[in-house]
């Protein structure tokens, strides 16, 4: 039976189906079974369309947690169990995701094949940085290993890789040891691009940091940000009454945007007027508190479905990176543009990233920005015309957040980009596993 | 420690329930008639819950066998949550009664024959709990179901008829009676809103009905309502409907 499936921008919409799987037997049973091209999905908090396809394995129901050597902190789990599912259980026992995404609402597999990032870029580089081992199953159900010692070609074509080298099955990786779950934060303003440049390059000790910046302002205030930094707080450094509950996990209280916004509650207006109160809620110039670790890393996480507030037409996430001596001036580039437009974001998230050897994942030594754009007529042509920015600059885009990229702009961003087709040939060879990502950027033709 | 038995441990319901108990401070008797599936569910109860779990071949269908079962158990369960059962299909049941057949057996006879053997045990014990997952749809026949809910109908009435019996005897009996859930299979299924309760949600109001008693829960309340109003309907009217 077909049914409407979308990731989290509510675009594109595809009628797909989808085939959920417990276990690794029904797992082989779909694969075999199956004669057209399948694409796993975890969670579907990308936001484009990478695990969207005619024919979708879903692993959320492929949920088991393995084992947990609570000495050495290592995980082995399932590639379905979700890192929120995983905190609960790490964090009482001192334990922590060595990179996490702004959502805990992911899949251990989607984290793997999008390579996620967090925070602590620069520190601790992206998710594959601490994956011990993994799983896989191929087109005809077979298991396969690999890590960096063994199959290192299927490991590195697989983290960042999409889904396209096969199904994750499982997932063994080292986790960080924490004295407590609050989170000593620090925030300070930056007045515009160079303040909050110099701020990044200052601050790279600290083990998290990330900055809000208002895309509104322009001239002398371009640039202008918040820059958020945190370092996972000592026993002693809290409260009297958190040190009884050094690890306590935060109780959720969510609530949820039930239905579509209409699209109109975005207009830059709106926009104007949340950047404003979310830029003077800190009144002084810098503000130090110790939070919960939900709050730092998740913000997001308490308004389940906040993407509804785009409305039905959905929106588009844009990421894209810059190396780090092109950074100030395609910044300030792409800044103008978005101002000129008056394509307003709703979120921008700026970060510098550190150093990154990968094949096929997106970090690389430089800053990179995240935008929210509603779709509204002409939005698609506009962000081609960043492209080019990015393009000139010998930037690149995020695979996961992507939804609408020209080949070229893919082919030219990833300089290993045939490297890792030939390994995918190799392990994927009659494409059974095949999106819509694939096809639109020739990755799979 | 106190465990609970868990009959059909391979339903999402049953699965939810496990961690729930398990989370809750139980010990875990997973029994079912596939060995392989219990192993990775019990190993994921273990590690994340940090109580013991053993797996049991149970086969609800072989009757001879249900005694053995028992009493093989390494310890006697505090709580015996009966989640079996077969939804099979309406339409080939009509006039394949191999179908007709295992739908029944499976949601009453084989419930009724396991049950029988828990309640005995408990009541000479005079204490203990019995769990029953039945139906909203054993409360009225439907063209549908009506294979699935008779069968359900009297899974029902013989839960009350055990608890009846079982009350003076410092033993509950607690019914479940599930509207639409969803599941992580179902995931992405139009099931309507409102009326789909999770599976996580329906084990947690499990819990908290058998630590308060309850003699019979809707899962969700609402349901309740529904049944209510499906159950006033008069025959003559009821039987010219599209259910
Ligand atoms: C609010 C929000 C904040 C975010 N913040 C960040 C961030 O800070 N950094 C960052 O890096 N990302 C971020 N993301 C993106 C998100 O972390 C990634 O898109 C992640 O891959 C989503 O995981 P998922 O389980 O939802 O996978 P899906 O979205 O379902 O799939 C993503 C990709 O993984 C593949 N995949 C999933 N499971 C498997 C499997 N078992 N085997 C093979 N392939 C698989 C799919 O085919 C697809 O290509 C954010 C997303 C949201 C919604």
């Amino acid at each position: 039976m077909k049914k409407k499936i979308t990731n989290w921008s509510n675009y594109p919409v595809v009628e797909a189906n989808l085939l959920p799987f417990r276990y690794e037997d029904e797992l082989r049973q779909l694969l075999n079974s199956q004669q057209e091209p399948l694409i796993t999905r975890g969670n579907g908090r990308c936001y484009g369309d990478a695990a969207l396809g005619p024919n979708i394995l879903s692993s959320l129901p492929f949920n088991h947690i393995l084992s947990f050597n609570e000495q050495q902190g290592i995980i082995h789990c399932e590639a379905g169990v979700m890192l929120d599912e995983l905190l609960e259980l790490i964090v009482p026992k001192g334990w922590f995701l060595p990179v996490t995404p702004g959502t805990s609402f992911i899949t251990v597999g989607g984290a793997v094949a999008s390579d996620v990032h967090g925070k602590n870029h620069h520190k601790d580089g992206s998710f594959s940085n601490h994956i011990v081992e993994l799983e896989l199953m191929n087109g005809v159900g077979e298991k396969v290993r690999c890590s960096r010692e063994e199959k290192a070609d299927l490991f590195a074509a697989t983290c960042g890789g999409m889904g396209l080298t096969g199904v994750i099955t499982k997932v063994k990786f080292r986790l960080k040891k924490v004295e407590s779950s609050f989170i000593n934060q620090r925030s300070v303003k930056a007045k515009n691009i160079d303040e909050i440049f110099g701020l990044f390059e200052q601050n790279e000790g600290y083990t998290y940091s990330v900055a809000w910046i208002d895309c509104l302002q322009k001239g002398k205030d371009l640039g202008r940000s918040v820059l958020m930094l945190g370092e996972h707080a000592k026993r002693e450094e809290l409260p009297n009454r958190q040190q009884m509950h050094p690890l306590k996990v935060p109780a959720s209280k969510k609530v949820s945007i039930p239905f579509n916004f209409p699209s109109f509650t975005l207009n830059p207006l709106s926009v104007q007027a949340f950047n404003f109160a979310y830029y003077n809620k800190m009144l002084g110039n810098e503000k130090k508190d110790i939070v919960s670790y939900d709050p730092f890393f998740y913000p997001l996480d308490s308004v389940l479905h906040w993407n509804r507030m785009y409305g039905k037409k959905g929106f588009v996430q844009y990421q894209f990176v810059l190396p780090l001596e092109q950074s100030r001036q395609g910044l300030i580039e792409i800044l103008e543009k978005i101002n000129s437009r008056k394509m307003g974001s709703f979120l921008a998230v700026l970060k510098l990233f550190g150093e990154q050897e990968s094949l096929i994942s997106f970090p690389m030594r430089g800053y990179t920005l995240a935008l929210d754009f509603p779709i509204v007529n002409g939005l698609f042509e506009f962000l081609d015309e960043l492209d080019d920015v990015v393009m000139k600059y010998g930037g690149r885009i995020y695979l996961t957040k992507d939804a609408r990229m020209k080949p070229e702009a893919f082919w030219k961003g990833y300089p290993n980009a045939q490297k890792w087709v030939d390994i995918l040939k190799k392990y994927n060879p009659d494409q059974k596993f095949n999106s819509l990502l694939a096809q639109r950027l020739n990755i799979i033709s | 420690m106190k465990y609970i038995l868990i009959l059909g441990a391979t339903s999402d319901i049953a699965i939810a329930c496990a961690h729930e108990f398990a989370r809750n401070g139980y010990g875990v008797q997973l029994a079912a008639r596939k060995q392989d599936k219990l192993k990775i569910i019990a190993q994921d109860i273990e590690v994340r819950h940090k109580m013991p779990v053993t797996c049991h071949t149970f086969d609800a269908l072989d009757y001879e066998s249900h005694h053995e079962f028992w009493k093989k158990l390494p310890h006697r369960p505090e709580v015996t949550l009966c989640a079996f059962g077969y939804l099979g299909q309406q339409e080939k049941g009509q006039t394949d009664w191999r179908e007709a057949w295992q739908i029944i057996e499976t949601n009453f006879t084989g419930a009724a024959s396991i049950l029988n053997i828990v309640a005995q045990s408990y009541e000479e014990q005079g204490r203990g709990s019995i769990i029953g997952i039945s139906s909203v749809a054993g409360e009225r026949g439907r063209q549908s179901n009506y294979l699935y809910g008779s069968a359900k109908a009297g899974f029902t009435a013989y839960l009350s008829g055990l608890r009846n019996r079982l009350y003076k005897k410092g033993v509950h009996v607690l019914t479940v009676k599930p509207g639409f859930v969803d599941t992580k299979m179902t995931e992405g299924l139009d099931l309507p809103g409102p009326l789909t309760a999770k599976s996580e949600q329906v084990a947690k109001s499990i819990y908290k009905a058998h630590r308060s008693k309850k003699d019979v829960i809707y899962t969700l309340p609402v349901w309740q309502l529904i049944m209510q109003n499906i159950r006033l309907i008069p025959e003559g009217i009821f039987k010219k409907m599209n259910l």
